[in-house]
Protein backbone atom coordinates (compact mmCIF):
# COMPACT_ATOMS: atom_id res chain seq x y z
CA UNK A 1 0.00 0.00 0.00
CA UNK A 2 1.49 3.30 -1.05
CA UNK A 3 0.78 6.46 0.90
CA UNK A 4 -1.07 9.29 -0.87
CA UNK A 5 1.24 11.88 -2.41
CA UNK A 6 4.13 9.44 -2.35
CA UNK A 7 7.17 10.37 -4.44
CA UNK A 8 6.98 8.43 -7.69
CA UNK A 9 9.23 5.45 -8.22
CA UNK A 10 10.78 4.90 -11.66
CA UNK A 11 8.99 2.55 -14.02
CA UNK A 12 10.43 -0.92 -14.20
CA UNK A 13 11.87 -2.93 -11.36
CA UNK A 14 12.72 -1.31 -8.03
CA UNK A 15 14.36 -2.86 -5.00
CA UNK A 16 14.84 -1.59 -1.43
CA UNK A 17 17.85 -2.91 0.52
CA UNK A 18 20.11 -2.28 3.46
CA UNK A 19 23.62 -3.58 3.96
CA UNK A 20 22.89 -4.73 7.50
CA UNK A 21 20.46 -7.34 6.16
CA UNK A 22 21.95 -10.72 5.38
CA UNK A 23 19.26 -11.56 2.83
CA UNK A 24 19.95 -8.24 1.08
CA UNK A 25 23.62 -9.09 0.86
CA UNK A 26 22.69 -12.51 -0.52
CA UNK A 27 20.55 -11.10 -3.36
CA UNK A 28 22.81 -8.13 -4.16
CA UNK A 29 24.94 -9.99 -6.75
CA UNK A 30 21.78 -10.88 -8.69
CA UNK A 31 20.95 -7.23 -9.28
CA UNK A 32 23.45 -6.98 -12.12
CA UNK A 33 21.50 -9.58 -14.09
CA UNK A 34 18.49 -7.34 -14.88
CA UNK A 35 17.72 -3.62 -15.02
CA UNK A 36 16.63 -2.43 -11.60
CA UNK A 37 16.59 0.83 -9.65
CA UNK A 38 18.23 0.18 -6.31
CA UNK A 39 17.36 2.14 -3.17
CA UNK A 40 19.55 1.56 -0.16
CA UNK A 41 18.56 2.55 3.34
CA UNK A 42 21.71 2.46 5.44
CA UNK A 43 24.98 2.44 3.48
CA UNK A 44 24.95 4.68 0.37
CA UNK A 45 27.73 2.50 -1.11
CA UNK A 46 25.67 -0.65 -0.91
CA UNK A 47 25.53 -2.74 -3.01
CA UNK A 48 29.10 -2.53 -4.16
CA UNK A 49 28.39 -3.97 -7.59
CA UNK A 50 26.15 -1.23 -9.01
CA UNK A 51 24.97 2.33 -8.47
CA UNK A 52 22.21 2.92 -5.96
CA UNK A 53 20.10 5.77 -4.61
CA UNK A 54 20.48 6.43 -0.92
CA UNK A 55 17.06 6.74 0.74
CA UNK A 56 18.79 8.52 3.56
CA UNK A 57 15.76 10.18 5.11
CA UNK A 58 13.70 7.03 4.42
CA UNK A 59 11.09 9.13 2.65
CA UNK A 60 10.66 6.69 -0.22
CA UNK A 61 10.66 3.70 2.11
CA UNK A 62 8.05 5.30 4.36
CA UNK A 63 5.79 6.56 1.60
CA UNK A 64 5.81 3.22 -0.19
CA UNK A 65 5.21 1.25 3.02
CA UNK A 66 8.38 -0.78 2.79
CA UNK A 67 8.20 -3.01 5.86
CA UNK A 68 10.84 -5.56 4.90
CA UNK A 69 14.11 -5.50 3.01
CA UNK A 70 14.70 -6.68 0.43
CA UNK A 71 11.44 -5.62 -1.21
CA UNK A 72 11.21 -6.00 -4.97
CA UNK A 73 8.55 -4.03 -6.82
CA UNK A 74 7.46 -3.68 -10.38
CA UNK A 75 6.26 -0.21 -11.35
CA UNK A 76 4.15 0.52 -14.42
CA UNK A 77 3.20 4.11 -15.30
CA UNK A 78 4.26 5.19 -11.83
CA UNK A 79 2.05 2.65 -10.07
CA UNK A 80 3.05 -0.47 -8.23
CA UNK A 81 1.76 -3.64 -9.85
CA UNK A 82 3.77 -6.33 -8.08
CA UNK A 83 5.68 -6.69 -4.84
CA UNK A 84 7.55 -9.42 -3.02
CA UNK A 85 9.33 -9.21 0.32
CA UNK A 86 12.41 -11.08 1.45
CA UNK A 87 13.77 -13.67 -0.95
CA UNK A 88 11.23 -16.02 -2.44
CA UNK A 89 12.89 -17.44 -5.51
CA UNK A 90 9.70 -18.12 -7.49
CA UNK A 91 8.46 -14.56 -6.87
CA UNK A 92 11.72 -12.98 -7.93
CA UNK A 93 11.85 -15.17 -11.06
CA UNK A 94 8.29 -14.28 -11.98
CA UNK A 95 8.64 -10.54 -11.38
CA UNK A 96 11.95 -10.24 -13.22
CA UNK A 97 10.93 -12.68 -15.96
CA UNK A 98 14.22 -14.54 -15.49
CA UNK A 99 13.32 -18.20 -15.10
CA UNK A 100 16.67 -19.26 -13.68
CA UNK A 101 17.38 -16.25 -11.46
CA UNK A 102 19.06 -17.32 -8.24
CA UNK A 103 18.75 -21.00 -8.94
CA UNK A 104 21.82 -21.57 -6.78
CA UNK A 105 20.25 -19.74 -3.85
CA UNK A 106 17.89 -21.22 -1.29
CA UNK A 107 14.21 -21.33 -2.19
CA UNK A 108 13.33 -18.84 0.49
CA UNK A 109 14.97 -16.53 2.98
CA UNK A 110 13.04 -14.04 5.09
CA UNK A 111 14.20 -10.47 4.92
CA UNK A 112 14.87 -7.99 7.69
CA UNK A 113 12.80 -5.14 9.05
CA UNK A 114 12.90 -2.00 6.97
CA UNK A 115 14.52 0.94 8.74
CA UNK A 116 11.29 2.86 8.07
CA UNK A 117 9.43 0.62 10.54
CA UNK A 118 12.16 0.66 13.18
CA UNK A 119 10.24 1.50 16.38
CA UNK A 120 12.80 4.16 17.22
CA UNK A 121 12.46 5.84 13.84
CA UNK A 122 8.86 5.27 12.73
CA UNK A 123 7.19 7.95 14.86
CA UNK A 124 9.66 10.55 13.63
CA UNK A 125 9.03 9.53 10.02
CA UNK A 126 5.27 9.65 10.56
CA UNK A 127 5.67 13.14 12.03
CA UNK A 128 7.88 14.25 9.14
CA UNK A 129 5.90 12.71 6.29
CA UNK A 130 2.48 11.87 7.70
CA UNK A 131 1.17 15.39 7.45
CA UNK A 132 -2.21 15.99 8.93
CA UNK A 133 -2.76 13.08 11.29
CA UNK A 134 -2.37 15.36 14.29
CA UNK A 135 -4.74 18.28 14.38
CA UNK A 136 -3.66 20.02 17.59
CA UNK A 137 -2.49 23.59 17.25
CA UNK A 138 1.27 23.82 16.75
CA UNK A 139 3.22 25.93 19.20
CA UNK A 140 6.45 27.08 17.64
CA UNK A 141 9.44 27.92 19.78
CA UNK A 142 12.38 30.02 18.76
CA UNK A 143 15.78 28.38 18.79
CA UNK A 144 16.74 29.79 22.15
CA UNK A 145 13.43 29.22 23.86
CA UNK A 146 13.51 26.63 26.61
CA UNK A 147 10.58 24.33 25.97
CA UNK A 148 10.30 23.33 29.63
CA UNK A 149 10.03 26.95 30.72
CA UNK A 150 7.59 27.69 27.92
CA UNK A 151 5.31 24.91 29.15
CA UNK A 152 5.42 26.37 32.66
CA UNK A 153 4.84 29.90 31.37
CA UNK A 154 1.74 28.88 29.47
CA UNK A 155 0.23 27.21 32.51
CA UNK A 156 0.25 23.72 31.03
CA UNK A 157 1.92 21.97 33.97
CA UNK A 158 0.86 20.84 37.42
CA UNK A 159 3.85 22.57 38.97
CA UNK A 160 6.33 19.89 37.95
CA UNK A 161 8.20 19.79 34.65
CA UNK A 162 6.45 17.94 31.84
CA UNK A 163 7.80 16.10 28.84
CA UNK A 164 7.52 18.44 25.83
CA UNK A 165 4.75 17.06 23.57
CA UNK A 166 6.46 16.95 20.20
CA UNK A 167 4.69 15.52 17.17
CA UNK A 168 7.02 12.54 17.25
CA UNK A 169 6.31 11.74 20.89
CA UNK A 170 2.56 12.13 20.45
CA UNK A 171 2.56 9.84 17.40
CA UNK A 172 4.51 7.29 19.37
CA UNK A 173 2.02 7.60 22.24
CA UNK A 174 -0.87 7.01 19.84
CA UNK A 175 0.62 3.63 18.97
CA UNK A 176 -0.65 2.56 22.39
CA UNK A 177 -4.23 2.44 21.14
CA UNK A 178 -6.09 1.39 18.02
CA UNK A 179 -8.62 4.14 18.54
CA UNK A 180 -8.83 6.94 16.00
CA UNK A 181 -6.85 10.00 17.16
CA UNK A 182 -9.79 12.18 16.16
CA UNK A 183 -12.41 10.20 18.09
CA UNK A 184 -14.13 12.36 20.67
CA UNK A 185 -13.87 10.39 23.88
CA UNK A 186 -15.93 12.46 26.27
CA UNK A 187 -16.69 15.99 27.42
CA UNK A 188 -14.32 17.34 30.07
CA UNK A 189 -15.61 19.64 32.80
CA UNK A 190 -15.49 22.31 33.98
CA UNK A 191 -15.32 24.02 30.58
CA UNK A 192 -17.23 21.13 28.98
CA UNK A 193 -14.70 20.69 26.19
CA UNK A 194 -14.81 17.65 23.88
CA UNK A 195 -11.57 15.70 24.24
CA UNK A 196 -10.11 13.54 21.49
CA UNK A 197 -7.80 10.56 21.77
CA UNK A 198 -5.11 12.88 20.36
CA UNK A 199 -5.52 15.44 23.13
CA UNK A 200 -5.36 12.71 25.76
CA UNK A 201 -2.19 11.45 24.09
CA UNK A 202 -0.64 14.94 24.18
CA UNK A 203 -1.26 15.16 27.91
CA UNK A 204 -0.11 11.57 28.44
CA UNK A 205 3.20 12.48 26.80
CA UNK A 206 3.51 15.46 29.10
CA UNK A 207 2.78 13.30 32.14
CA UNK A 208 5.57 10.91 31.16
CA UNK A 209 3.46 7.93 30.08
CA UNK A 210 4.63 5.11 27.87
CA UNK A 211 2.33 4.24 24.94
CA UNK A 212 1.10 1.09 26.64
CA UNK A 213 -0.33 3.19 29.45
CA UNK A 214 -2.54 5.19 27.10
CA UNK A 215 -5.59 2.86 27.18
CA UNK A 216 -5.57 3.17 30.97
CA UNK A 217 -5.42 6.94 30.82
CA UNK A 218 -8.28 7.01 28.30
CA UNK A 219 -10.40 4.73 30.50
CA UNK A 220 -9.76 6.86 33.58
CA UNK A 221 -10.61 10.06 31.70
CA UNK A 222 -13.84 8.46 30.51
CA UNK A 223 -14.64 7.36 34.05
CA UNK A 224 -14.04 10.71 35.75
CA UNK A 225 -16.05 12.56 33.12
CA UNK A 226 -19.23 10.60 33.79
CA UNK A 227 -22.10 12.38 35.44
CA UNK A 228 -21.88 9.81 38.26
CA UNK A 229 -18.30 10.65 39.14
CA UNK A 230 -18.93 14.39 38.69
CA UNK A 231 -15.40 15.67 38.20
CA UNK A 232 -16.77 19.22 38.10
CA UNK A 233 -17.85 18.94 41.70
CA UNK A 234 -14.76 16.99 42.76
CA UNK A 235 -12.67 19.78 41.30
CA UNK A 236 -14.70 22.69 42.59
CA UNK A 237 -15.10 21.50 46.16
CA UNK A 238 -13.14 23.06 48.97
CA UNK A 239 -12.47 19.55 50.32
CA UNK A 240 -9.04 18.02 49.59
CA UNK A 241 -10.16 15.37 47.13
CA UNK A 242 -9.22 14.30 43.64
CA UNK A 243 -9.59 11.21 41.48
CA UNK A 244 -8.07 8.16 43.16
CA UNK A 245 -7.60 5.52 40.48
CA UNK A 246 -7.50 1.83 41.42
CA UNK A 247 -6.50 -0.45 38.54
CA UNK A 248 -7.45 -4.11 38.20
CA UNK A 249 -6.77 -6.91 35.77
CA UNK A 250 -3.90 -8.72 34.11
CA UNK A 251 -2.99 -5.59 32.17
CA UNK A 252 -1.75 -3.97 35.38
CA UNK A 253 1.02 -6.57 35.48
CA UNK A 254 1.66 -6.29 31.75
CA UNK A 255 2.43 -2.58 32.00
CA UNK A 256 4.36 -2.94 35.23
CA UNK A 257 2.02 -1.23 37.67
CA UNK A 258 2.73 -1.48 41.35
CA UNK A 259 0.25 -2.92 43.82
CA UNK A 260 2.92 -4.06 46.25
CA UNK A 261 5.40 -2.20 48.41
CA UNK A 262 4.90 1.57 48.31
CA UNK A 263 1.95 1.11 45.94
CA UNK A 264 0.61 4.56 46.76
CA UNK A 265 4.02 6.18 46.93
CA UNK A 266 6.72 7.16 44.53
CA UNK A 267 8.88 5.10 42.26
CA UNK A 268 6.58 3.44 39.73
CA UNK A 269 6.27 5.12 36.37
CA UNK A 270 2.95 3.56 35.34
CA UNK A 271 1.18 4.36 38.61
CA UNK A 272 2.35 7.94 38.71
CA UNK A 273 2.10 8.94 35.09
CA UNK A 274 -1.34 7.45 34.49
CA UNK A 275 -2.69 9.35 37.46
CA UNK A 276 -0.87 12.48 36.42
CA UNK A 277 -2.09 12.31 32.83
CA UNK A 278 -5.71 12.24 33.97
CA UNK A 279 -5.15 15.34 36.07
CA UNK A 280 -3.39 17.10 33.19
CA UNK A 281 -6.36 16.39 30.90
CA UNK A 282 -8.70 17.92 33.46
CA UNK A 283 -6.38 20.89 33.82
CA UNK A 284 -5.49 21.55 30.21
CA UNK A 285 -8.51 20.35 28.27
CA UNK A 286 -11.20 20.90 30.88
CA UNK A 287 -9.72 24.11 32.24
CA UNK A 288 -9.81 22.89 35.85
CA UNK A 289 -7.04 24.79 37.59
CA UNK A 290 -6.35 25.56 41.25
CA UNK A 291 -7.48 29.02 42.23
CA UNK A 292 -9.99 29.05 39.40
CA UNK A 293 -12.69 26.38 39.42
CA UNK A 294 -10.55 24.24 41.74
CA UNK A 295 -11.31 25.83 45.12
CA UNK A 296 -9.66 23.29 47.43
CA UNK A 297 -8.84 24.68 50.85
CA UNK A 298 -5.78 22.49 51.24
CA UNK A 299 -5.75 20.02 48.39
CA UNK A 300 -3.59 16.94 48.82
CA UNK A 301 -0.45 15.59 47.15
CA UNK A 302 -2.56 12.96 45.40
CA UNK A 303 -4.01 15.67 43.20
CA UNK A 304 -0.80 15.48 41.20
CA UNK A 305 -1.26 11.75 40.71
CA UNK A 306 -3.00 9.07 42.76
CA UNK A 307 -3.17 5.77 40.94
CA UNK A 308 -2.21 2.24 41.95
CA UNK A 309 -2.98 -1.37 41.18
CA UNK A 310 -4.74 -3.85 43.41
CA UNK A 311 -2.36 -6.64 44.44
CA UNK A 312 -4.44 -9.46 43.02
CA UNK A 313 -1.79 -12.15 42.81
CA UNK A 314 -1.55 -12.73 46.57
CA UNK A 315 -4.98 -11.50 47.59
CA UNK A 316 -7.13 -13.83 49.68
CA UNK A 317 -10.18 -12.09 48.24
CA UNK A 318 -11.96 -11.41 45.01
CA UNK A 319 -10.85 -8.11 43.53
CA UNK A 320 -12.47 -4.72 43.77
CA UNK A 321 -13.38 -4.93 40.08
CA UNK A 322 -15.04 -8.30 40.58
CA UNK A 323 -17.07 -6.87 43.43
CA UNK A 324 -18.25 -4.26 40.96
CA UNK A 325 -19.36 -6.73 38.29
CA UNK A 326 -16.27 -7.39 36.21
CA UNK A 327 -14.36 -10.59 35.47
CA UNK A 328 -10.82 -11.33 36.70
CA UNK A 329 -9.67 -11.19 33.08
CA UNK A 330 -11.02 -7.66 32.58
CA UNK A 331 -8.76 -4.65 32.79
CA UNK A 332 -10.54 -1.85 34.62
CA UNK A 333 -10.06 1.41 36.41
CA UNK A 334 -12.15 2.37 39.41
CA UNK A 335 -12.19 6.07 40.12
CA UNK A 336 -12.99 7.39 43.57
CA UNK A 337 -13.13 10.98 44.76
CA UNK A 338 -10.70 10.71 47.62
CA UNK A 339 -8.31 12.49 49.90
CA UNK A 340 -4.85 11.24 50.86
CA UNK A 341 -4.41 7.86 52.56
CA UNK A 342 -4.27 7.56 56.34
CA UNK A 343 -2.50 4.69 58.04
CA UNK A 344 -4.33 2.15 60.20
CA UNK A 345 -1.91 0.53 62.65
CA UNK A 346 -2.53 -2.69 64.53
CA UNK A 347 0.49 -4.89 65.15
CA UNK A 348 -1.03 -6.97 67.91
CA UNK A 349 -4.28 -8.32 66.48
CA UNK A 350 -4.05 -12.01 65.71
CA UNK A 351 -7.74 -12.66 65.13
CA UNK A 352 -9.99 -11.24 62.48
CA UNK A 353 -12.38 -9.93 65.11
CA UNK A 354 -9.64 -8.00 66.91
CA UNK A 355 -8.45 -6.47 63.69
CA UNK A 356 -11.98 -5.55 62.64
CA UNK A 357 -12.35 -3.72 65.93
CA UNK A 358 -9.31 -1.60 65.15
CA UNK A 359 -10.42 -0.96 61.60
CA UNK A 360 -13.85 0.13 62.77
CA UNK A 361 -12.44 2.42 65.44
CA UNK A 362 -10.27 4.15 62.85
CA UNK A 363 -12.90 4.26 60.14
CA UNK A 364 -15.33 5.86 62.53
CA UNK A 365 -13.11 8.95 62.69
CA UNK A 366 -13.19 9.55 58.96
CA UNK A 367 -13.61 13.30 58.31
CA UNK A 368 -15.43 13.72 61.64
CA UNK A 369 -16.59 10.97 64.00
CA UNK A 370 -20.03 12.52 64.06
CA UNK A 371 -20.53 12.68 60.28
CA UNK A 372 -22.12 9.52 58.93
CA UNK A 373 -23.40 7.98 55.69
CA UNK A 374 -22.40 10.96 53.56
CA UNK A 375 -18.84 9.85 52.75
CA UNK A 376 -17.45 6.61 51.33
CA UNK A 377 -13.95 5.20 51.82
CA UNK A 378 -11.41 3.10 49.98
CA UNK A 379 -9.99 0.69 52.54
CA UNK A 380 -6.59 -0.51 51.38
CA UNK A 381 -5.78 -3.62 53.36
CA UNK A 382 -2.12 -4.56 53.53
CA UNK A 383 -1.11 -8.19 52.90
CA UNK A 384 -0.20 -8.88 56.53
CA UNK A 385 -3.54 -7.59 57.75
CA UNK A 386 -5.34 -9.46 54.98
CA UNK A 387 -3.66 -12.64 56.16
CA UNK A 388 -5.10 -12.17 59.65
CA UNK A 389 -8.59 -11.99 58.16
CA UNK A 390 -7.93 -14.89 55.78
CA UNK A 391 -6.58 -17.12 58.55
CA UNK A 392 -9.96 -16.87 60.26
CA UNK A 393 -11.74 -17.59 56.99
CA UNK A 394 -13.15 -14.12 56.44
CA UNK A 395 -13.81 -13.47 52.77
CA UNK A 396 -14.46 -10.04 51.28
CA UNK A 397 -18.15 -10.11 52.10
CA UNK A 398 -17.52 -11.20 55.70
CA UNK A 399 -14.93 -8.49 56.29
CA UNK A 400 -17.28 -5.83 55.01
CA UNK A 401 -20.25 -7.17 56.96
CA UNK A 402 -18.24 -7.30 60.19
CA UNK A 403 -16.97 -3.76 59.70
CA UNK A 404 -20.41 -2.35 58.96
CA UNK A 405 -21.78 -4.15 62.02
CA UNK A 406 -19.19 -2.40 64.20
CA UNK A 407 -19.89 1.04 62.77
CA UNK A 408 -23.44 1.70 63.88
CA UNK A 409 -23.99 4.61 66.27
CA UNK A 410 -26.98 5.87 68.24
CA UNK A 411 -28.23 9.09 66.74
CA UNK A 412 -28.13 10.75 70.13
CA UNK A 413 -24.32 10.54 70.03
CA UNK A 414 -24.22 12.19 66.62
CA UNK A 415 -26.63 15.11 66.82
CA UNK A 416 -25.43 18.66 66.61
CA UNK A 417 -23.73 19.59 69.88
CA UNK A 418 -23.43 16.07 71.29
CA UNK A 419 -20.07 15.48 72.95
CA UNK A 420 -19.37 19.17 72.81
CA UNK A 421 -18.93 18.99 69.05
CA UNK A 422 -21.11 21.33 67.05
CA UNK A 423 -21.13 19.35 63.83
CA UNK A 424 -23.08 16.16 63.31
CA UNK A 425 -26.61 15.28 62.28
CA UNK A 426 -29.91 17.16 62.75
CA UNK A 427 -31.65 16.63 66.09
CA UNK A 428 -34.70 14.92 64.62
CA UNK A 429 -32.50 11.87 63.87
CA UNK A 430 -31.49 11.36 67.49
CA UNK A 431 -33.61 8.24 68.07
CA UNK A 432 -32.26 6.36 65.08
CA UNK A 433 -29.29 4.00 64.91
CA UNK A 434 -27.12 5.15 62.05
CA UNK A 435 -24.29 3.46 60.15
CA UNK A 436 -21.01 5.26 59.48
CA UNK A 437 -21.13 4.20 55.83
CA UNK A 438 -23.89 3.44 53.37
CA UNK A 439 -24.06 -0.29 52.50
CA UNK A 440 -21.66 -0.08 49.55
CA UNK A 441 -19.64 2.75 51.04
CA UNK A 442 -16.48 0.75 51.84
CA UNK A 443 -14.41 -0.15 48.78
CA UNK A 444 -12.08 -2.93 49.87
CA UNK A 445 -8.74 -3.17 48.05
CA UNK A 446 -5.78 -5.45 48.71
CA UNK A 447 -2.46 -3.69 48.20
CA UNK A 448 0.85 -3.03 49.85
CA UNK A 449 4.18 -4.60 50.66
CA UNK A 450 4.70 -7.99 52.20
CA UNK A 451 5.91 -6.68 55.54
CA UNK A 452 4.00 -4.37 57.85
CA UNK A 453 0.84 -4.86 59.86
CA UNK A 454 -0.68 -1.73 58.39
CA UNK A 455 -3.58 -0.75 56.20
CA UNK A 456 -4.81 2.57 54.88
CA UNK A 457 -8.09 4.36 54.54
CA UNK A 458 -8.88 6.98 51.96
CA UNK A 459 -11.75 9.25 52.82
CA UNK A 460 -14.18 10.28 50.12
CA UNK A 461 -16.17 13.31 49.16
CA UNK A 462 -19.94 13.81 49.31
CA UNK A 463 -21.35 10.57 47.94
CA UNK A 464 -24.48 9.54 46.13
CA UNK A 465 -26.29 11.19 43.29
CA UNK A 466 -25.76 14.64 44.75
CA UNK A 467 -21.98 14.19 44.97
CA UNK A 468 -19.63 11.65 43.45
CA UNK A 469 -20.19 7.95 42.89
CA UNK A 470 -17.27 5.56 42.42
CA UNK A 471 -17.17 4.47 38.79
CA UNK A 472 -15.54 1.34 37.36
CA UNK A 473 -14.71 1.54 33.68
CA UNK A 474 -13.30 -1.07 31.29
CA UNK A 475 -9.94 -0.49 29.63
CA UNK A 476 -10.41 -1.05 25.90
CA UNK A 477 -7.77 -1.65 23.31
CA UNK A 478 -9.81 -1.88 20.12
CA UNK A 479 -10.76 0.83 17.68
CA UNK A 480 -14.45 0.81 18.49
CA UNK A 481 -15.38 1.32 22.09
CA UNK A 482 -18.89 -0.04 22.25
CA UNK A 483 -18.80 -1.26 25.82
CA UNK A 484 -19.50 1.98 27.60
CA UNK A 485 -22.80 0.69 28.87
CA UNK A 486 -20.87 -1.87 30.91
CA UNK A 487 -19.60 0.77 33.28
CA UNK A 488 -20.98 0.37 36.74
CA UNK B 1 15.86 24.43 14.07
CA UNK B 2 12.50 25.61 15.31
CA UNK B 3 10.96 23.34 17.89
CA UNK B 4 7.29 22.56 17.50
CA UNK B 5 5.08 21.35 20.33
CA UNK B 6 1.43 20.38 20.32
CA UNK B 7 -1.10 22.42 22.27
CA UNK B 8 -2.42 20.28 25.15
CA UNK B 9 -5.49 22.44 25.76
CA UNK B 10 -9.01 22.31 24.42
CA UNK B 11 -8.02 25.26 22.19
CA UNK B 12 -11.05 27.26 23.15
CA UNK B 13 -11.06 30.97 23.64
CA UNK B 14 -13.47 31.64 26.44
CA UNK B 15 -15.44 34.83 25.81
CA UNK B 16 -14.83 37.49 28.42
CA UNK B 17 -18.00 38.99 29.76
CA UNK B 18 -18.03 42.23 31.69
CA UNK B 19 -20.18 42.38 34.79
CA UNK B 20 -23.15 44.68 34.63
CA UNK B 21 -22.62 48.04 36.24
CA UNK B 22 -23.75 48.16 39.88
CA UNK B 23 -27.28 49.65 39.89
CA UNK B 24 -27.82 52.96 41.66
CA UNK B 25 -31.01 51.66 43.23
CA UNK B 26 -33.27 48.62 43.28
CA UNK B 27 -36.12 50.47 41.65
CA UNK B 28 -37.60 48.28 38.96
CA UNK B 29 -35.18 45.44 39.62
CA UNK B 30 -36.05 41.84 40.36
CA UNK B 31 -33.33 40.19 42.45
CA UNK B 32 -32.79 36.42 42.26
CA UNK B 33 -31.47 34.77 45.42
CA UNK B 34 -29.96 31.42 44.51
CA UNK B 35 -29.62 28.86 47.27
CA UNK B 36 -26.96 26.33 46.24
CA UNK B 37 -28.26 23.76 48.74
CA UNK B 38 -25.44 24.03 51.23
CA UNK B 39 -26.43 23.89 54.90
CA UNK B 40 -27.57 27.23 56.27
CA UNK B 41 -27.33 29.00 52.96
CA UNK B 42 -31.03 29.69 53.46
CA UNK B 43 -30.28 31.50 56.73
CA UNK B 44 -28.00 33.86 54.89
CA UNK B 45 -30.48 34.35 52.07
CA UNK B 46 -33.38 34.99 54.49
CA UNK B 47 -31.42 37.91 55.91
CA UNK B 48 -30.60 39.20 52.48
CA UNK B 49 -34.19 38.94 51.36
CA UNK B 50 -35.35 41.02 54.32
CA UNK B 51 -32.84 43.74 53.64
CA UNK B 52 -33.38 43.79 49.91
CA UNK B 53 -37.13 43.94 50.31
CA UNK B 54 -36.74 46.79 52.78
CA UNK B 55 -34.61 48.56 50.20
CA UNK B 56 -37.39 48.33 47.65
CA UNK B 57 -36.27 45.32 45.64
CA UNK B 58 -38.55 42.63 44.37
CA UNK B 59 -37.01 39.29 45.39
CA UNK B 60 -37.40 35.82 43.94
CA UNK B 61 -35.91 32.71 45.54
CA UNK B 62 -34.34 29.81 43.63
CA UNK B 63 -32.52 26.65 44.67
CA UNK B 64 -30.07 24.33 42.97
CA UNK B 65 -30.77 20.59 43.37
CA UNK B 66 -27.26 20.06 44.75
CA UNK B 67 -24.29 22.24 45.53
CA UNK B 68 -21.94 19.70 43.93
CA UNK B 69 -23.00 20.29 40.36
CA UNK B 70 -23.54 23.36 38.19
CA UNK B 71 -27.01 24.84 38.15
CA UNK B 72 -29.18 23.09 35.55
CA UNK B 73 -29.65 24.95 32.28
CA UNK B 74 -33.38 25.35 32.87
CA UNK B 75 -32.79 26.98 36.24
CA UNK B 76 -30.25 29.38 34.77
CA UNK B 77 -32.66 30.23 31.99
CA UNK B 78 -35.47 30.78 34.46
CA UNK B 79 -33.39 33.19 36.51
CA UNK B 80 -32.14 35.02 33.43
CA UNK B 81 -35.63 35.57 32.07
CA UNK B 82 -37.34 36.47 35.33
CA UNK B 83 -34.73 38.58 37.11
CA UNK B 84 -32.37 41.47 36.49
CA UNK B 85 -29.92 40.85 39.34
CA UNK B 86 -28.71 37.67 41.03
CA UNK B 87 -27.06 36.87 44.35
CA UNK B 88 -25.68 33.38 44.95
CA UNK B 89 -25.21 32.03 48.47
CA UNK B 90 -22.01 30.14 48.14
CA UNK B 91 -21.32 28.33 51.36
CA UNK B 92 -22.32 27.36 54.84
Amino acid sequence: MTQPNAPTLPDGLVVFLKRECETCRMVAPLLTEFPVAVFTQDDPAFPDSLPSVHDGNLSLSWHHDIETVPTLLRIVDGAEVERTVGWLRTDWQRITGLATLGDDLPIMRPGCGSMSVDPDLAPGLAAAFGGNVLTSRRLELADRDDEFEMLFDRGFTDGLPVVPPTEERVLRMLEGTHRDPHEIVTIVPPDLVPVTIEKIAVNAVMAGCKPEYLPWVIAAVEAVCTDEFNIHGVLATTMPVGPVIVCNGPGTRAIGMNGGGNAMGQGNRANLTIGRAVQLVVRNVGGGRPGEVDRATHGNPGKIAFCFAELESSSPWTSLAQSRGFEPSDDTVTVFAGEGPRCIVDQKARTAAELANTFAACLRTLHNPKLVIGFDTVLVVGPEHARVFADDGWDRERVLAELHARLDSPGSDLVWGAGGIADGIPPHLKDLTLPKFRPDGILLVHAGGGAGLFSAMIGGWANGTTGSQPVTWPVTYDAANTDESEAS
Amino acid sequence: MTKVLLDPTGERSVPHRERLARPASFDGHVVALLDISKPRGDVFLDQLEQRLTAAGAQVRRYKKPTFTKPAPVDLRHEIATQCTLVIEALAD
